[in-house]
């Protein structure tokens, strides 16, 4: 097995063998499912792939928010608990130690987006949906994950201790967020060009609406490259201090 | 085995070590000894490739630690002043993957890791979740996901630390099995320790090098020569006297004893003891016991502490570093 799985492998035990992972897994779960019956299937009758969109977006949300939850201990907790040494003098590289974690928080995160599918199969009881629909827009949530989540081990690379490792990836998405907004704002060719920063009006309402495009898969997979990258620069930095 | 040329580390604007030189051959088992704050522990991180030197060039086996930390870390085991455990996980587990990432995988894992816990005496807990392990048995893990690879340089960042007696002196013997197989660099502020365990002494002070050598090589050297005590019947003044015009001594104590003795104690630099003895009787005084004293390790080290304790200027920031490697100036 590679130092990549060898580290997954243990990062997705220690989910599953303190309350954390439960938890984690259980608030975004109960609050996707609170959100579900009050705002995707209430404020009267709605067109079903209405209520899937309404769905979809509200559960970007509480993907971020599982994101950062899952990714703030990754370093933070190791590095004050003083575990992170054993990685760090042994013959592993950085860019495994950081890649090893990503993945590790990434299969609890798909497996907790993908236990919401429920949700959207209630639809069919009084509506329909088409499956290519909520593929996409599953396609979609997973990359809003995988992107905040790469943000979020970023922070946790960053900080001394948890609750800065949670600022920090709550800072870093909410300056993505903003670029929306920004974009209304500032005259084109610059504003035009800070929207394709957007992480989600610009590149997650396309899979939100059943559309799934290379332009938002290619922006999704250099955000989590870059910020991954970014992590582990700073790890390896960390010798020098 | 190790070469530490001209070796220094910041923090930030603070000084942890200065100017490091030192050798260590294969197989040596060596001890670092100092204070609190003496740049011990960054010594050995620096060591296992931890930290980068702010200056100056560390090489193990040959290789550097700027340039090949992932080759050297093969051959190391490291074990810092908090064991690196992992609470939620079994002893069996904690070692399987110590040594997963060491390179070690199928029936050659399972070997070492029984070794290692046979060596460490951990088979009565290879089932138990490590956050419930006594902090004895916690050391003891963190020495065996060390040693799991076989690593032929073996550096512990105060292994006795917080153990009591019993499990000082089984962590002693450990130490003692381990000692020929690997080059073993330890550290410790417990004198005793460093005596009963290691073949050579690195004193640290104030992030330098204060004094190396063996034992005997550190007593000899730092106490200028031999220490006499005298047992003499007679007058004590008249014994300061005889003893002040012998060639050598110095530091001459008198110090009354019961039934008319008089206890002396000199330094003897190059003088013969017996010009000593001869002095005494041509004073007419009695010569009943003269006996030579170790000054014990314990008064080096103070010694050592006592006469480096003068103020230091100011640290300055470093240069810009090595001109042949990646450099890092520390923040003023």
């Amino acid at each position: 097995m590679s130092n990549v799985g060898i580290i997954a492998r243990r990062e997705l035990a220690a989910y599953f063998r303190t309350p954390s992972g439960y938890l984690i897994a259980a608030a975004t779960l109960l609050v996707q499912g609170l959100l579900f019956n009050t705002r995707a299937l209430g404020g009267g009758a709605k067109l079903s792939s209405q209520v899937l969109m309404d769905f979809l977006r509200d559960s970007s949300g509480t993907t971020t928010v599982c994101a950062v939850l899952l990714a703030m201990r990754l370093f933070a907790e190791e590095r004050q608990s003083g575990t992170l040494v054993l990685l760090h003098t042994s013959p592993v590289r950085e860019s495994e130690i950081v890649a090893g974690k990503f993945l590790s928080a990434f299969v609890v995160l798909a497996a907790v987006t993908l236990a919401s599918l429920y949700l959207p199969a209630l639809i069919f009881v009084n509506g329909k949906v088409s499956l290519g629909h909520i593929a996409g827009g599953y396609l979609g949530l997973l990359c809003v994950g995988a992107a905040t989540l790469s943000l979020g081990v970023l922070g946790s690379a960053m900080a001394k201790n948890q609750l800065m490792a949670g600022v920090l990836a709550a800072v870093f998405i909410f300056v993505l967020f903003l670029c929306w907004a920004m974009a209304r704002v500032v005259d084109p060719p610059l504003g035009t060009v800070i929207a394709h920063f957007s992480l989600y009006e610009k590149h997650f309402f396309p899979f939100m609406r059943g559309l799934v495009q290379l332009s938002d898969l290619v922006y999704y997979a250099s955000v989590v490259y870059l910020a991954l990258f970014a992590a582990t620069r700073v790890v390896q930095s960390q010798r020098w201090q | 085995m190790i070469v530490v040329d001209n070796v220094s580390k910041y923090y930030g604007a603070h000084r942890a070590v200065t100017d490091l030189s030192f050798e260590i051959g294969q197989g040596e088992c060596v001890g670092f000894l100092g204070l609190n704050g003496a740049g011990k522990s960054t010594t050995l991180r620096l060591l296992s490739c931890l930290l980068l030197p702010t200056s100056g060039r560390i090489s193990v086996r040959g290789l550097d630690v700027v340039e090949n930390p992932h080759e050297i870390r093969r051959f190391i085991g490291y074990l810092p002043d908090t064991p690196p455990l992992y609470a939620e996980m079994t002893v069996d587990e904690y070692l399987a993957f110590a040594g997963r990432i060491r390179g070690l995988s199928g029936a050659e894992l399972d070997k070492q890791r029984d070794r290692s816990r046979g060596l460490c005496g951990l088979q009565e807990v290879a089932g138990v979740p490590i956050g419930t392990l006594s902090h004895g048995y916690r050391q003891r893990v963190g020495i065996a996901q060390a040693i799991i690879h076989g690593p032929s340089l073996l550096i512990l960042d105060e292994p006795i630390q917080g153990l009591d007696p019993v499990q000082i002196v089984e962590m002693r013997k450990m130490i003692g099995e381990l000692r020929g197989e690997h080059t073993i660099l330890l550290s410790t502020h417990i004198l005793t320790e460093i005596e009963q365990t290691c073949d050579r002494i690195l004193m640290m002070h104030r992030g330098r090098i204060a004094a190396s050598g063996t034992e005997e090589e550190l007593e000899a050297r730092l106490s200028q020569g031999r220490k006499l005590q005298l047992d003499v019947r007679g007058d004590g003044d008249a014994l300061r006297t005889a003893l002040g015009g012998v060639e050598g001594a110095s530091a001459v104590e008198v110090e009354a004893q019961e039934e008319g003795l008089v206890r002396a104690t000199l330094q003897l630099g190059e003088g013969a003891p017996e010009q000593v003895s001869r002095a005494v009787v041509e004073a007419g005084l009695g010569l009943v016991g003269m006996q030579t004293v170790s000054t014990g390790l314990e008064s080096v080290f103070l010694e050592l502490s006592d006469t480096r304790t003068a103020p230091e200027p100011p640290p300055e920031a470093p240069s810009p570093g090595r001109a042949d490697g990646p450099t890092k100036e520390a923040s003023t």
